[in-house]
């Protein structure tokens, strides 16, 4: 029964304030700061047969947004396998391969049922803490198999009848170098659910199974009609496009992510076939994370297309696990963010062929995670592990924004004054990177200079890219300024070998690390810009005055 | 305490200024309504003080106002100089590496201060406070003459670390005092000495940026008050609902950044809590939002800080008002996959709703209201237009609505009432629901010229268990203003490990913190019955970065707060519980902010001397019916003064209750009754 047209605008209000009610729920009983600050979570309803996303939250973290539907389906796999599925129970996993992203995200997935029908999965992911390997935070830059990232939960019943089994509760804390703020954090996704299972039913109750269901399938219906009247404004044809990771960490040589996006008619393929082998070190992806990284970019160009899997309904996707892209355990996947970020840009650089009116040039594309250890002159063992901001491209509308984050996340940066008051160190600089965005009609927004004093001996390490190859333009737009990390040393100032990967740089005390963020790419000919703006590039000192 | 007086609320709104006078002496009041003058705000406000006779027998005058919030979206503030920390000139343009919004990756950011008016001096404090580098005075002087020739208006000083230690911040205040000539300048530390680098910047470069705005404001009405013969107290609303001075509030215009919706919120509190629901939402609708905040135990929820537009973040204590695109001018319309939305687009009140046939053609729900026969076209609110044009109004709904949807005019406008009372609940849903609480034990108080309109979907939507609607909740701001208590907040950073804490330092701030803050209540120079010191600690476990509030039941007395580990930690751990359901034994904990607020109780203002006459009746409140459209079908509706309704009358809807400043609608299935204050409760039939 598909309901009338404003019954539909209030129920997809109703529903997804659920989901948005569920994130507000974890986001105010999580533990770790990076779900409680960074919002490093989602929530959403699933379908009961296929997982799809039926809907989501407005405040979830974008890369999850796109990949909880796998995560369903690999519950719904499990079930079709073992049988046995009844109301009360609740399923935990962390497995990356088959449900995306990385080890540190933990899935919850519960089932509603409805007149002893399976209706639909309602299910919550969180970014936890630490899960073993052999870096605090799960972060192995030097990974070679996943072991060494962490432990890997397959799906397993958590809940039987409501009811916590002990015995998973007891093996999560026994794998965690912080087993309280897990469990602290677990309890809030059950919060959530639970939440989540109540409002739902309630709202179920009032307007019956039919009419509910027949608003899944008209939202679907809505994201797909809208998704295919986007994609059948762009002119049919193949475009290729491909940009480069720096390395793998391991080996020096470039990776190559390829795209060939086809569009016919009112469909569209993204064809991944070309992008290089998975990697020895810790950048490849799972399939449900390019899917889901498509999802983000193609979203972030079709902002007006809903969050629900009806909009993926007209794209088919080609992900050949020979590649980079596909890559099945135990090809370890941390760094998965840098990869999803090149991906991101690569399907603009793409829909910039197809649609140069709407195109939008690369974004910084690294997360740039710098960590810095040592001891405090009490003796006390420190680690300050921090993602670090870049500018976004220029675009139609306007300049890039400076200073921004990644598409992928919403997460803010910590305040200078947060980390020293935590840790023995000193900025020296946090400052816009004057020259670092791409030219153009709109050029891009500046990335930063970050320089950090150790007060006490230190050790550093940072997981970065863009340090070859800078963030593209479009249009006839420049490119951006690349990454660049130097370290000081007796000798001088030094780049590391890996351009913008390296562990276990020794600083002593009053020595310094420098990092300089990429900006965004620029859209548009440069001689076309405003000569105002430029005046005002000069003036402001966002552009040196040409020497 | 001075002699029983006349005191006047002041609100003054982009259309309207509402004014409330209450006569302490006689228990009575007086309202009134009188357009505002935009660009000349004093003109409507001297008009509007008129009304009431003689503006020279005022003992008081306080004001909510909008300045501020307008000259920040409007950014029509001053041209600020900055002088920061070398290595740190862009902290403003930076902000918190956030972006404009979740989806879409367009658009940019101006900050309020250009980058060329932000200047670098040699400096550097430590997170503990060791000053690294004494300040280079000189380069300060410089750089405060560079940019006092470059034009700059008001000057900001904002150094790394300074909430924690403040001599050199201090230092260079007093250097760049020497050649800086108006007394629009400020550092950080006297502003928010708190942690965290850009919101303490941008609290302070907002400041400034509106100080020379707030002033030459206040300094107008101030001439207009003493040119006609005013000779009393003039006061301000804050964003944290309570009140200042005039000359607090030049000194910290980002204070006044919520000051009038402030006032609505500390006026609804108070009312609902007289008439017996101490837990509310209230609910202000105006022309392009739906203002919403949160009343618990008849306390109002304060927020830590708010963001204006995007990267405009002002931290400083304000009530805490969720704000959602959905007000009587929200524009309707069918998107291009066919759904109904109402809103963020919004008509506001000029060129205003299609029946105001001000020149706009897009429909809104004022526009749905009146086609359903809710809103009386004959006799519109506030008295600016003689009727509304109905027909032009169920025009546009049907081209831009009823047509693309295959619905007539009347369930068009049916449909995009309910699309709007969807976001409506789906705020107050999320903003009692996010604070844990369950909105089935939470009354509605809607206030504003439309609210009461949609009380009924509230209640029904949301699950309320009532809706109050205020007797005047057409100037509800202004009510507010005088009866809101006179407050100062002050933060300070202290980064305390709770274990082992040194207590008699401690207690010694508080101390120092509390003279500071009741001086300036005190100073503020209106009666007072008393002035109560509050106490909070921003504190979480060690390893967390997000803080919950602890309140300290604690209170100076001779010479000592009386504050020891133990009872910090008894405070801390039921604060914590009740955010967070459970502790985390063994975990350290820390304090990282003390918060000081005195707040000087005004006299009490008795809200029964606004119940309604003793002699009304129902029948003599009884103004006929109309048909109005409830459901699909019209009804012949019952109309009521609602001014004229006795105490203890019970109207069962399908009603309509008018008044001059405000529609109530009850609908089918649901009564209304009147309360011995006047107030007006909806809820379901029994």
């Amino acid at each position: 029964m598909t309901p009338d047209p404003v019954t539909l605008a209030i129920l997809k209000g109703r529903l997804e304030g659920i989901a948005d009610e569920m994130d507000a729920t974890l986001f105010r009983s999580a533990f770790n700061p990076i779900i409680a600050e960074a919002k490093d979570a989602c929530h959403g309803l699933y379908h009961a047969t296929t997982g799809e996303t039926l809907v989501q939250g407005t405040s979830g973290l974008p890369i999850f947004v796109g990949a909880m539907a796998f995560a369903v389906k690999v519950v719904i796999d499990k079930v079709a396998r073992d049988g046995d599925l009844r109301s009360g129970d609740t399923f935990l996993f962390n497995d990356p391969y088959e449900g995306g992203t990385h080890l540190n995200d933990f899935r919850l997935v519960r089932p509603i049922f409805r007149r002893g029908q399976l209706f639909c999965w309602i299910a919550s992911v969180g970014h936890w803490l630490d899960v073993g390997g052999n870096v605090p935070g799960g972060y192995n830059p030097k990974a070679t198999e996943s072991f060494q990232e962490g432990f890997r939960l397959p799906p397993v019943r958590l809940m039987r009848d409501g009811v916590l089994n002990s015995d998973i509760v007891d093996i999560l804390a026994a794998n965690s170098r912080v087993p309280a703020s897990n469990w602290g954090d677990l309890n809030g996704q059950i919060n959530a659910l639970d939440l989540g299972e109540r409002r739902l039913n309630a709202l179920v109750d009032e307007h019956g199974e039919e009419l509910v269901q027949g608003a899944f399938a008209a939202f679907s219906a809505r994201a797909e009609a809208l998704m295919r009247a986007a994609i059948a404004g762009l002119p049919d044809g193949t475009y290729t496009f491909e940009d480069v990771l720096d390395n793998d960490g391991i080996t020096d040589e470039v990776l190559t992510i390829a795209l060939d996006l086809t569009i016919a008619g009112e469909e569209m393929v993204l064809d991944f076939s070309r992008s290089s082998p998975p990697a020895q070190g810790p950048v490849s992806i799972s399939r449900a994370t390019t899917i889901a990284g498509c999802y983000v970019a193609l979203k972030h160009v079709f902002t007006e297309v809903p969050a629900n899997a009806g909009c993926l309904r007209p794209i088919r996707f080609v992900v050949p696990d020979t590649t980079l892209l596909g890559a099945g355990a135990p090809h370890p996947v941390a760094g998965y963010t840098e990869t999803v970020l090149r991906l991101i840009g690569v399907i603009f650089g793409t829909l910039a062929k197809a649609d140069p009116a709407r195109a939008t040039a690369a974004p910084f594309g690294t997360i740039n995670a710098l960590s810095i250890a040592g001891h405090r002159a009490d003796g006390s063992r420190f680690v300050m592990f921090s993602f670090f901001g870049g500018g976004l491209g220029g675009n139609p509308e306007s300049d890039g924004l400076n200073h921004a984050n990644n598409p992928i996340s919403t997460a803010t940066i910590p305040p200078v004054e947060i980390l020293e008051a935590a840790y023995p160190v000193m900025f020296t600089q946090w400052a816009l990177r004057p020259d670092s965005a791409g030219a153009g009609t709109h050029r891009g927004g500046l990335g930063a200079v970050y320089e950090v004093e150790a007060l006490v001996p230190a050790s550093v390490s940072l997981l970065g890219e863009r340090g070859k190859v800078a963030p593209f333009g479009v249009g006839g737009g420049g490119a951006a300024a690349p990454n660049r990390f130097t370290y000081d040393t007796p000798e001088g100032p030094r780049n590391p070998p890996m351009v913008s990967k390296v562990t276990d740089v020794r600083l002593a005390a009053g020595q310094r690390v420098r990092l300089e963020t990429p900006g965004g790419g620029g859209w548009g000919d440069p001689a076309s810009r405003d000569p105002a703006a430029t005046a005002r590039d000069i003036k402001l000192g966002y552009v040196s005055a040409v020497k | 305490m001075s002699a029983p007086a006349k005191v006047v609320g002041v609100d003054v709104g982009g259309t309207f200024t509402d004014l409330f006078l209450y006569d302490e002496a006689a228990r009575s009041f007086r309202t009134a309504k009188v357009p505002s003058n935009r660009g000349d705000e004093a003109v409507g406000f001297l008009n509007g003080l008129r009304q009431f006779g003689a503006v020279a027998e005022l003992a008081s005058v306080v004001h909510g106002t909008t300045v501020g919030t307008n000259a920040l979206l409007e950014r029509k503030g001053a041209k600020v100089g900055l002088i920061t920390t070398a290595g740190f000139r862009d902290v403003l343009e930076m902000r918190r590496r956030d972006r404009l919004r979740t989806w879409g990756l367009w658009g940019d950011f101006v900050p309020v201060v250009d980058r060329n008016f932000r200047l670098e001096v040699p400096e550097r404090t430590l997170a503990d406070g060791t000053l690294r580098q004494p300040v280079d005075l000189d380069a300060v002087r410089d750089a405060a003459r560079r940019l006092r020739d470059m034009g700059a208006q008001a000057l900001a000083i904002i150094f790394i670390n300074a909430y924690a230690n403040p001599a050199n911040e201090r230092a260079a205040l007093a250097a760049a005092e020497e050649v800086w000539e108006s007394d629009a300048i400020a550092c950080s530390s006297a502003i928010l000495p708190e942690i965290r680098e850009f919101e303490r910047t941008s609290t302070t470069a907002l400041n400034a940026y509106l100080q020379p705005v707030v002033g030459s404001y206040l300094g107008k009405l101030d001439a207009a008050l003493k040119g006609d013969g005013f000779a009393g107290r003039f006061h301000i609303v804050q964003s944290n609902g309570g009140v200042m001075s005039t000359e607090s509030a030049r000194k910290l215009p980002v204070r006044t950044a919520l000051s009038g919706p402030a006032a609505g919120v500390i006026a609804a509190a108070a009312i609902a809590r007289a008439a017996g629901y101490p837990d509310v939402v209230t609910g202000d609708l105006g022309g392009t939002s739906f203002d919403v905040s949160l009343v618990v135990g008849g306390e109002t929820a304060l927020a830590a800080q708010t963001t204006i537009d995007f990267g405009l973040v002002i931290r400083t204590p304000m009530i805490e008002i969720t704000t959602i695109g959905a007000g009587g001018g929200s524009i309707a319309r069918v998107d291009v996959g066919g759904l109904l939305q109402v809103g963020p687009e919004s008509a506001g009140s000029r060129p205003g709703p299609v029946c105001y046939a001000g020149g706009n053609t897009r429909p809104t729900l004022t526009d749905a209201n009146v086609v359903l026969g809710r809103i009386n076209a004959e006799r519109p609110i506030g008295g600016g237009l003689k009727r509304l044009d109905v027909e032009a109004a169920k025009a546009a709904i049907l081209e831009h609505v009823g047509a693309p949807l295959g619905l007539d005019a009347m369930a068009a406008a049916e449909a995009i009432l309910r699309v709007a009372n969807g976001h409506m609940a789906k705020a107050i849903r999320l903003v009692s629901i996010e604070r844990g609480h369950d909105p089935a034990r939470f009354a509605a108080v809607p206030f504003g010229g439309g609210g009461a309109l949609h009380a009924g979907a509230l209640i029904r939507e949301v699950g309320l268990k009532a809706a109050l609607v205020p007797r005047f909740p057409g100037i509800n701001s202004a009510l507010g203003c005088v009866i809101a208590d006179i407050r100062h907040d002050q933060v300070r950073t202290v980064n305390l490990s709770l274990e082992g804490i040194d207590a008699s330092s401690l207690d010694a701030l508080m101390v120092t913190e509390a003279e500071a803050v009741r001086q300036v209540v005190a100073e503020a120079g209106l009666p007072v019955e008393r002035i109560d010191t509050l106490f909070e600690l921003d504190m979480h476990y060690a390893g967390q970065t997000h803080t919950v509030s602890v309140p300290l039941p604690l209170e100076v007395a001779g010479g000592t707060a009386g504050v020891s580990e133990a009872v910090i930690r008894t405070a801390f751990e039921a604060a914590y519980q009740a955010s967070f359901s459970r502790l985390l034994h063994g975990v350290p904990a820390r304090i990282v902010n003390l918060r000081t607020a005195a707040v000087g109780r005004r006299p009490h203002f008795d809200l029964a001397s606004l119940a309604p006459e003793p002699d009304a009746t129902v029948e003599g409140a009884r103004r006929g019916t109309r048909p109005v459209w409830f459901g699909g079908a019209w009804h012949e509706t019952a109309i009521l003064s609602r001014l004229d309704l006795p105490a203890g009358a019970v109207i069962p809807g399908p009603a309509i209750l008018e008044q001059p400043d405000a529609t109530t609608v009850v609908d089918p299935g649901l009564t209304a009754r009147v309360d011995r204050l006047g107030n007006v409760i909806v809820e379901a039939a029994a």
